[in-house]
């Protein structure tokens, strides 16, 4: 790169271009900072997890049993639970963060923007903690007394929704977890809309587009991949989110179809037990449970990032 | 400006000036620095706090829960452990020395339930307790719990037990008293600071257990007794050894202990559930400090050992306002003998 560049002029100082390959050096260590203490976690995590590595292999992976007592260790419940407690949250989020991010960036007067925006961002400042607070005392009951039995009486030949309502459970994960990610995707999409070129609608308006034509046919496309980056962010949160998550799904480690029962993620597990697990095989196994969360986040970014260069790949000009 | 930069220049010098004496302090000082179990911390700051006033001697305790204090004892990076479950004997052999645990105090742990219309003081059999946690006994108006509870409008709903999610010596005590009553428990789950229950929810900490019992009509859930007591849960009495139904309190699990004193082995290590004694209640355990019989530095052995001696003798008063039960003074004779014992560079560390 530095071969290609035409030798330094007379006019050129020497200080200048000193300062330049320092700065770049300074850059690519910064750079190569990220992928170092990924590699140096995934490390850590192998090193600390080879007991339960060596004794239960791939098979941890398909087992549902988790007992201490008797050294049995297997992940597939929590995986299992961390994956629909994600997607639930997702379902729930993705159309009313966007329908938020529509209004505030298309239909809002300029003086209310501020204050929702406020507002939203407000949402995604609150401590987890805090929030799994609310939802054992406001969300559980609510869900209880009135959501789940309204869903089992409209579609309880459903076995999604069958079984006795605790409020505690799936669903009340889900609902949390939505929730918590909604703020990230109404303050990212907003701003990707906003930064839509106004001639893109103007020229869907004088083409004689209604308001909602302009927006699905000139902004969305146009922000599209900003609009799914805000997805993969509420994604992040959902799949890594310990705290709100324990306090109301429910900590019990099965495979239920009904969303009414209780259920475990992988965060929640290693949250709960890790403090007080004394055994070497234990804490490999918590440890162990971590990796495999590494590698499920991993996974389901590179599955998600895979759909969306297929999307990207489609024409991003109007159609119709 | 010439003025502020004086004044500046003061502020530093006395500055200066008490950051020295307090590092002159701080060498004259020892420091003890322990880390363990969460149950017993508020008790321990509050000794702390006494015992630095009155002796000098600073004890920086970190609550980072039994598992992380065991495995800080063994490494040696604290000067003592504390876990509300005994090491076990490869811990021990971990350790590679004499390891002594010293009870401090005790806590016991407690049915709570929410049945509409059923007040507090329902009676439990150790059999009903266990076959409701097995999940065998599911229904509130069971004939087991109606036999022990004649008087009570007992509904015909299903019971929805509630136990700990995160791993705590709270759990570790209820299972092990299920362990001893039952042996179908023992054999099919066994006992643990988590252990694979058969059925229920999860609730993280003694406030998630409270808050699922306290909202959820028709559930049974056990917390720390001064968890019950500080919130107002309604507790159920459970019938002990010599047949006896015992509401839960610091005095009956003070009880208990000396109940059990007789089969309380040598180095302390037992849980002493389900002990003898009329007014025992049965449900108890204690909380430990974990000590080297042979310690290293003279100094800071003699400085520990005295701590553990006073915590054991004039610290505990302050065991029940903290809603702690203290221990019987039959007992703290028999942990005299055994810090008596330690000892540092051949020479007993007590005169």
């Amino acid at each position: 790169m530095i071969a290609t560049r035409p030798a330094p002029g007379p006019v050129e100082e020497p200080s200048a271009r000193t300062g330049d390959r320092q700065f770049r050096v300074l850059l690519a260590t910064m750079a190569a900072a990220v992928p170092v203490v990924i590699g140096a976690i995934l490390v850590a995590l192998i090193s600390a997890a080879w007991p339960a590595i060596h004794r239960f292999g791939a098979h941890f992976f398909v087992t549902s049993t988790w007992d201490p007592v008797a050294g049995t260790f297997g992940v597939l419940p929590f995986i299992y639970g961390t994956l629909v407690s994600s997607a639930l949250a997702l379902l729930l989020a993705i159309p009313l963060g966007l329908g938020v991010a529509i209004f505030l960036s298309e239909l809002t007067p300029g003086w209310l923007r501020t204050p929702v925006g406020f507002f939203v961002e407000l949402l995604a400042a609150i401590p987890s903690v805090v929030i799994g607070l609310w939802g054992i005392f406001v969300l559980v009951p609510w869900v209880r007394t009135t959501l789940e039995p309204v869903l089992k009486s409209a579609l309880g030949f459903l076995p999604l929704f069958s079984g006795p309502p605790l409020g505690i459970g799936m669903l009340a994960a889900g609902l949390i977890l939505s929730v918590m990610v909604v703020p990230f995707i109404v303050a990212v999409s907003t701003e990707v809309m906003r930064a839509v070129p106004s001639g893109q609608r103007e020229a869907a308006r004088a083409l004689g587009a209604t308001g909602w034509e302009t927006t699905r046919t000139a902004v969305l496309p146009y922000a599209r991949s900003g609009i799914i980056g805000a997805i993969f962010l509420a994604l992040a949160r959902a799949l890594g989110e310990t705290m709100a998550v324990t306090m109301v799904i429910g900590n019990v480690p099965q495979i239920k179809a009904s969303l009414f029962a209780p259920a475990y993620t992988i965060p929640a597990v290693i949250a709960n037990e890790f403090t007080e697990a004394t055994d070497d095989l234990y804490v490999a196994a918590l440890i162990y449970a971590g990796l495999v969360l590494f590698i499920v986040t991993v996974a389901v970014n590179a599955l998600a990032r895979l759909l969306v260069n297929r999307a990207a790949r489609g024409p991003s000009v109007i159609r119709e | 400006m010439g003025q502020w930069w004086y004044r500046g220049g003061a502020t530093l010098l006395i500055l200066n000036v008490a950051l020295g004496t307090a590092l002159v302090a701080l060498a004259q000082t020892v420091t003890l620095v322990g880390a363990g179990a969460t149950f017993p911390f508020p008790l321990y700051s509050k000794w702390s706090e006494v015992y630095a006033a009155e002796r000098g001697v600073q004890i920086n305790y970190q609550s980072i829960g039994s598992g992380g204090g065991i495995r800080q004892f063994i490494a040696k990076t604290v000067d003592f452990g504390a876990s509300d479950g005994p090491m076990t004997d490869d811990q021990i052999a971990q350790a590679g020395g004499r390891v002594l645990h010293i009870p401090m105090v005790a806590g016991a742990v407690v049915p709570v339930y929410n049945v509409p219309g059923v007040g507090p003081g329902l009676h439990f059999t150790p059999d009903v307790l266990a076959d409701i946690f097995l999940g065998k006994v599911t229904k509130w108006n069971d004939p087991q719990i109606v036999q022990a509870n004649p008087k009570a409008a007992l509904p015909s709903a299903d019971i929805v037990v509630v136990h700990r999610s995160d791993g705590s010596g709270t759990t570790a005590i209820w299972v092990n008293y299920l362990s001893k009553v039952s042996a179908e428990w023992k054999q099919k789950v066994g006992e643990g600071t988590s252990v694979n229950w058969p059925t229920g929810l999860g609730g993280k900490g003694n406030e998630g257990v409270a808050g699922l019992v306290r909202q959820t009509p028709n559930t049974l859930g056990y917390v720390e007794l001064a968890y019950a007591l500080t919130n107002k849960m309604t507790p159920g009495y459970v019938r002990n050894k010599a047949g006896q139904f015992i509401p839960p309190s610091l005095s009956s699990t003070t009880k208990a202990m000396e109940g059990a004193l007789a089969s309380i082995p040598a180095d302390f290590r037992v849980f002493f559930t389900n002990p003898d004694g009329k007014d025992a209640y049965p449900i108890a355990g204690f909380t430990w400090i974990l000590i080297y019989g042979d310690q290293a530095d003279p100094v800071k052995g003699k400085a520990l050992v005295e701590f553990l001696w006073w915590a054991t003798h004039e610290g505990q008063k302050y065991a029940p306002t903290l809603l702690y039960a203290s221990l019987p003074k039959s007992l703290v004779t028999r942990i005299e003998q055994t810090l008596r014992t330690v000892t540092s560079r051949g020479a007993a560390v007590l005169p």
